[in-house]
């Protein structure tokens, strides 16, 4: 079937885990906030209950303590360790950001994107801080 | 206002409660982290007598009750953003109390023992 319709128009383009991922490219202050919320779930589970297992388990006995010890020695967990490192550094700097811009401090675009740069920054630098005193 | 069962924000409360406690959670996280980083090499009775004071005892469990609260109030909104179906998100905000409300007596039975 012929139409005289005008040239084919640009579907409109519905939010997907592929556009989210690939195509739409958010801004610095974005990436911050996606991470912030990212992090936050991850810090609820499994983190927390993964910590509150090994404080249960230290303050049980001395063996427990020591076995507690040995397993935060293994690569992998001190690997795991490090990602909730940097999920908890990052959602307590992306966190203090907010704050202040709730206080509407730093609101403008230039300020609000220097802090999302210092946010991820500081975070990773944290992180690798933390990553040297582990091993 | 068109009020829904699984919704929220009608009024300041939760907002505020999420920043109060998220200074909370600061505040113990340093000086947690600085009383750590600054004693070590770190032994079960240290560990033990660290965690046997009263004040740290309350301490710990005002920052779990802080954080069961912070993390409350940010799941749901994480929820309503992205689980639509009415009945789904009421089973998740449910889910994520039960959770959070596990935490909290677990820590409490850690502490108190």
């Amino acid at each position: 079937m012929t139409t005289s319709a005008p040239a084919k128009r640009e579907r409109p383009k519905y939010l997907n885990l592929p556009a989210l991922l690939f195509e739409i490219r958010l801004p610095l202050p974005g990436k911050v906030s996606i991470l912030h919320r990212v992090s936050g779930v991850l810090l609820f589970f499994p983190f927390a209950a993964w910590l509150l297992y090994a404080l249960d388990r230290s303050l049980t006995s001395e063996q427990d303590f020591a076995q507690v010890q040995a397993y935060l020695r293994l690569p992998l967990v001190k690997l795991g360790l490090l990602v909730f490192i940097w999920a908890f550094c990052h959602h307590l700097c992306a966190g203090v950001r907010f704050l202040f811009l709730d206080l509407d401090k730093g609101i403008d675009l230039k300020a609000a994107r220097v802090s999302a740069a210092l946010v991820l920054a500081v975070s990773l630098l944290m992180t690798a801080f933390f990553a040297v005193k582990l091993w | 206002m068109n009020r829904i069962v699984t919704g929220a924000h009608y009024g300041l409360r939760d907002w505020l409660a999420q920043r109060i406690t998220a200074v909370i959670i600061t505040l113990y996280s340093i000086i947690l982290g600085a009383a750590l980083l600054g004693a070590k090499p770190i032994t079960y009775g240290m560990w033990r007598d660290f965690f046997a004071h009263g004040w740290m005892r309350v301490a710990t469990l005002l920052f779990a009750i802080s954080l069961a609260w912070h993390a409350w109030v940010g799941m749901r909104d994480v929820l309503m953003d992205y689980i639509k179906p009415t009945g789904l998100r009421l089973f998740l905000e449910i889910g994520t109390i039960l959770v959070l409300a596990g935490y909290v007596a677990w820590t409490i039975q850690i502490l108190w023992r």
